[in-house]
């Protein structure tokens, strides 16, 4: 994992005493909110439906069991005893006092953590794949990568005040973990003839206007990134449309001028920015890659006895392959049925932050699903590891099933929000809590968003709902077919919005249409490709 | 009736006018009437509340009850943790949300 270098730890460390001091001359009326308010959320400081929000980066999802009990003490010390994972791998306390933030911050500085760039028209937390380092399908652990980016787009001085927020993700396997295509800029680290480089997707997004990000160069050599990624901001930072908010992502540049205009102001403006020695010598990359180097993964042990049937479904589905022999990473699901998606109590989190001390190398990853995984298990310590789940209710087994369910806070906590989205997430996991039945319907993502922003990412769901306000009352729109994987897609509307509990009834009559027209082991998704929209339609409508 | 909330400046809590001061409790907030934005601005420089708002609401055996169910909410709590609620001991308080 990464440590900080002195530079590092004291641009944190001064950033706290700085907003220390901009919270106490806010207390003390010497500024207004309308001056304070950008200061707050430049450090993830959001004023929420019921308190003030803290946002804390978790950077492309890593962690390790010192930082997982901070996040711990935070929620019991500051907060009510919980934080809530985001689908942007960072964590959110709910019940912040103003006057207790820099203490909070102060403290998550001493574990090399901050909430700097969680909020703000500027490059936010970059987010990758949270089996990096351990999947047999990747050409490099791309967090090396990630923390470059990290690096370089801290405090960057031209790119704190961006047309809009920014997201980037990084990937490196044929398989995408990180929603890759519906950022801002998604890079995949691929090897052309021995070398290093990325193809690199500018322009994807979900929100008011979901897209799907283009190629832009199907190759950028890993020496030439950095630079490639400056010119691309570049282009944006001088073209996106600052006049209208709703247009300023760089999505809706790359889609008003089109991929191959901007792809040509990217080359020229990378042509000039190359000269400028942004990319990093070899010895600072080589630094940093050393500090990413993969845990001495020897003895696995024996392979899990599997007599205990609870145990061997959990097994199936929560544990996957690592690329180390006898080794394998764990999703700890964060969706018990009929429990708030993403959310852990400290008690919890000190449960993980100890099984990844004890049996997955001090590692630990935040999922964009909202999970936990311990990236490095032995395979003869999986029974242990779940032992200590189910002690903590942390061992459900539905990966990837249909109570496996994405929800933003919504209207519970959300201050932007049209519609609770939590309750929805709750009722659903709830209508299909038979673990049988979940595992009949097999594979399917469903993504819940409380207004259109899409937190959610419910265009991404193999079936998606949005919350919407109609007359002052909650009603849901119901999407099918979008996926945020490598087989990416944007779910459709499937037309007249629900109540509450009759979304419920609406994908049930979804689901039971599927289990009618599926053929052989097809997932979900893969059924409503072939068939199109109408035959759901029919079952929902009538 | 038009009552006036916002949060606590220091704590965030959410926050009604009670004619006097600033109350967590909805039942104690009062028709601010055609003075309602007049007391949001004077509150808010004298920094006793940030982001003041007004709202339309009904009068109610029980209190007053916002338009709206984010401001219901707010007067609540997450409706999803009634532990966290400022009636964490009435399980029905949720369905005044709703
Ligand atoms: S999608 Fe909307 S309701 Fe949900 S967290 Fe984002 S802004 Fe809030």
């Amino acid at each position: 994992m990464y440590r900080y270098d002195e530079y590092d730890q004291s641009i944190v460390d001064a950033r706290v005493e700085e907003f220390r001091d901009q919270v106490q001359r806010r207390l003390s009326g010497e500024i207004s909110e309308d001056q304070f308010k950008p200061l707050r959320l430049m450090n993830g400081l959001y004023l929420q439906l019921h308190a003030y929000m803290l946002r804390v980066a978790v950077p492309y999802g890593t962690l390790d069991g010192r930082q997982m009990r901070m996040l711990a003490h935070i929620a019991r010390k500051y907060d009510r005893g919980y934080g809530h994972f985001t689908t942007r791998q960072n964590i959110q306390y709910n019940w912040i006092k103003l006057a207790e933030a820099p203490d909070i911050l102060a403290e998550l500085a001493t574990v090399e953590m901050h909430a700097i760039q969680t909020s703000g028209n500027c490059i936010r937390n970059i987010s990758s794949d949270q089996y990096a380092g351990a999947a047999a399908d990747e050409v490099a652990d791309p967090r090396p990568w990630a923390e470059l980016i990290r690096q370089w787009s801290t405090f960057h001085p031209e790119f704190s005040y961006l047309p809009r927020k920014f997201k980037i993700a990084v990937i490196a396997a044929d398989e995408d973990r990180a929603a890759m295509r519906l950022h801002d800029i998604g890079l995949r680290l691929v090897e052309r003839d021995g070398v290093l480089g990325a193809e690199v997707y500018v322009g994807g997004g979900m929100g008011r206007t979901p897209m799907i990000a283009p190629l832009i160069r199907d190759f950028v050599p890993a020496d030439d990134l950095m630079s490639y990624l400056e010119a691309a901001l570049r282009v944006y930072n001088r073209y996106g449309r600052r006049d209208n908010i709703y247009k300023a992502r760089i999505k809706i540049l790359v889609h008003e001028i089109g991929a191959d205009e901007y792809r040509r102001q990217v080359e020229e403006e990378f042509a000039l920015v190359k000269q400028l020695g942004i990319d990093p010598p070899a010895a600072e990359l080589a630094r940093i890659t050393a500090m990413f180097a993969p845990p001495a993964l020897n003895d696995g042990g024996a392979a899990p006895d599997r007599s205990d049937p609870d145990f061997a479904i959990w097994l199936d589905r929560n544990v996957k392959p690592h690329k180390a022999r006898g080794h394998a990473i764990v999703n700890i699901s964060l969706k018990p049925i009929g429990g708030i998606p993403g959310d852990a109590s400290a008690d919890q989190i000190d449960v993980m932050a100890e099984l990844a001390e004890r049996y997955s190398h001090d590692e630990l990853r935040v999922t964009h699903a909202q999970n936990i995984v311990l990236p490095h298990v032995r395979q003869g310590d999986l029974y242990a590891v779940w032992q200590t789940l189910a002690d903590a209710g942390l061992a459900e087994a539905n990966l990837d099933l249909v109570s496996d369910i994405i929800a933003c806070p919504g209207l519970d906590y959300c201050s932007l929000a049209n519609a609770r989205s939590i309750p929805v997430a709750q009722k659903i996991a709830q209508r299909f809590a038979d673990p049988a039945r979940q595992r009949e319907l097999g594979e399917l993502k469903l993504k819940i968003s409380g207004c259109i922003n899409a937190c959610g990412h419910h265009h991404a769901g193999h079936i998606g709902i949005l919350g919407v306000d109609r007359k002052g009352t909650e009603n849901y729109q119901l999407l099918l077919g979008g996926s945020g994987a490598e087989d990416v897609s944007l779910g459709k509307i499937t037309g007249p919005g629900f109540s509450e509990d009759g979304v419920v009834d609406a994908i049930e009559r979804v689901t039971d249409k599927y289990l009618e027209v599926r053929e052989g082991a097809e997932r979900f998704v893969d059924t409503y490709r072939r068939v199109g929209m109408e035959p759901f339609k029919e079952a929902i409508y009538g | 009736m038009r009552i006036v909330t916002g949060n606590d400046l220091a704590t965030g809590d959410v926050t009604w006018w009670t004619g006097q001061g600033w109350s967590r409790h909805i039942e104690e907030a009062v028709d601010a009437g055609a003075h309602a934005e007049a007391i949001a601005r004077e509150e808010e420089a004298a920094r006793r509340v940030n982001g003041p708002y007004v709202i339309e609401a009904t009068v109610t055996a029980d209190g007053p009850r916002p338009a709206h169910i984010k401001d219901r909410i707010r007067a609540l709590g997450p409706t999803v943790r009634p532990d966290l609620t400022l009636k964490p001991a009435d399980p029905a308080a949720g369905s005044w949300v709703i």
